[in-house]
């Protein structure tokens, strides 16, 4: 494990503080994408970004922002590279992460050791009955909600109802 | 393609893999605008959307993505038969559906363990594919175990697709995985979701006479070289072309 220099620790922290072009009120630090920033030589940056899903669409637009950040902070030549492995979770989004989630308006996920669809009971929409630990609203607060969609307007997120305040709203499903 | 050392083996390999991705991405894209209901031509094109990634990664370990995905013939695609099944009505989508991502599932957990040059990708795809999984057995036990018109119709689905269910478990080159043993694995999955949808296991042969399945070795079904056309169409009349 090479120590890294004060500057590729400021450039990390530069490339974490790009938003996400998806979710505009989290950072890519707090989503916990940006794996590493290394230096090739004094003005070459080299960043390990991590996709959320593999089909994510939102990396490229990601790539181009890092690139731009870190050469307006006198960066001469910046590649991003892609890196799979060790497969993104969700649990690497931070507490603050998920609080501003919250705010937004879009139920955070879970936190837990292994990651996949947590099992359901079925019923003709109701599906938390067999659910250990409840999706709150992000309105409202209550536990009561159910699931409409596994999927909602993007891959990541699953499509609820509050059976409370009744409103519709997102859940950044567990991966 | 004669394959003889271990590069050209994962290259077998990767075609194998990001051409099942691929094809069935297109697949479940053709339901755009065609869906049930608005959630569900949501789920479906993230499940695609999905693939689509896992087919990027896959197809780059072969080759250049677009010039695989967009140039090559019929006989050069390496899919299952079973993932160019036209769509058919809604129930044949999720027979599909949930046949596939039980084996992708079991075949990326297995890849993702073994540490090969598949790994890291299969360790995404598994998570991924988990929800694909869940939202074909979901759907499963919904229509299996719904009305008698539902049951019906998923019954034929699960039956018209059986045969191309064998060739899922021929050995693919390049991959070190126990194909026995995925296979009883795979049935007992099936099996199991089925009969909580008060459905059969269907009857017929999945492998020798009267199944189905070469597409590894490139021979493919009728309705797949439409397919190909509308998905090669734009690439190939104009070449270049970008956004």
């Amino acid at each position: 494990m090479v120590t890294a220099t004060a500057l590729e620790a400021e450039l990390l922290e530069l490339a974490g503080s790009v938003p996400d072009p998806e979710l505009p009120v989290l950072t890519l630090h707090e989503l916990g994408v940006v794996r590493a920033v290394r230096l090739r030589d004094a003005d070459t940056a080299e960043v390990d970004l991590t996709p959320t899903y593999t089909g994510c669409p939102a990396i490229e637009a990601m790539s181009l922002d890092i690139e731009r950040v870190l050469r307006e902070h006198g960066m001469r030549e910046v590649t991003v590279r892609t890196v799979l492995s060790p497969a993104w979770s969700t649990d690497d989004i931070s507490p603050e992460g998920r609080r501003k989630l919250r705010e937004f308006g879009i139920a955070p996920p879970r936190v837990r050791g292994s990651s996949g669809p947590v099992p359901l009971a079925l019923g003709p929409t109701r599906t938390q009955a067999a659910e250990t630990e409840p999706v709150h609203c992000p309105h409202c607060g209550a536990a009561d909600t159910e699931l409409l969609s596994r999927f909602s307007s993007t891959a990541c997120k699953a499509l609820r109802r509050c059976l409370s305040c009744r409103e519709p709203f997102d859940h950044f499903k567990e991966l | 393609m004669t394959a003889t050392g271990p590069a050209t083996a994962s290259v077998t390999a990767a075609l194998a893999l990001g051409d099942d991705a691929l094809v069935l991405s297109h697949r479940l894209g053709e339901w755009a605008g065609h869906a049930p209901a608005l959630e569900e031509e949501v789920a479906l094109a993230n499940i695609a959307l999905d693939l689509l990634g896992q087919a990027r990664v896959l197809l780059s370990l072969a080759g250049d993505e677009d010039e695989l995905a967009y140039l090559r013939e019929e006989r050069a695609f390496r899919n299952l038969q079973l993932v160019e099944q036209p769509n058919g009505d809604f129930a044949h989508t999720i027979a599909r559906q949930l046949y596939f991502s039980t084996y992708q599932h079991l075949l990326h957990a297995e890849l993702a363990a073994g540490g090969g040059p598949f790994a890291p990708l299969a360790a995404k795809a598994v998570k991924e594919v988990a929800y694909h999984r869940d939202h074909a057995e979901q759907w499963t036990l919904r229509l299996g175990d719904g009305t008698e018109t539902s049951h019906e119709r998923m019954r034929r689905a699960y039956a018209a697709l059986w045969r191309y269910t064998g060739e899922m478990f021929q050995p693919v080159e390049g991959l070190d995985v126990d194909w026995p043993a995925l296979e009883s694995r795979w049935l007992e999955s099936v099996t199991e979701v089925l009969g909580r949808a008060t459905l059969s296991v269907p009857e017929g042969p999945r492998t020798g006479a009267w199944s189905a399945g070469a597409g590894r070795q490139g021979i493919h079904t009728e309705p797949f070289g439409r397919m190909l056309a509308e998905m090669q169409h734009l690439h190939r009349s104009h070449p270049g072309a970008s956004w």
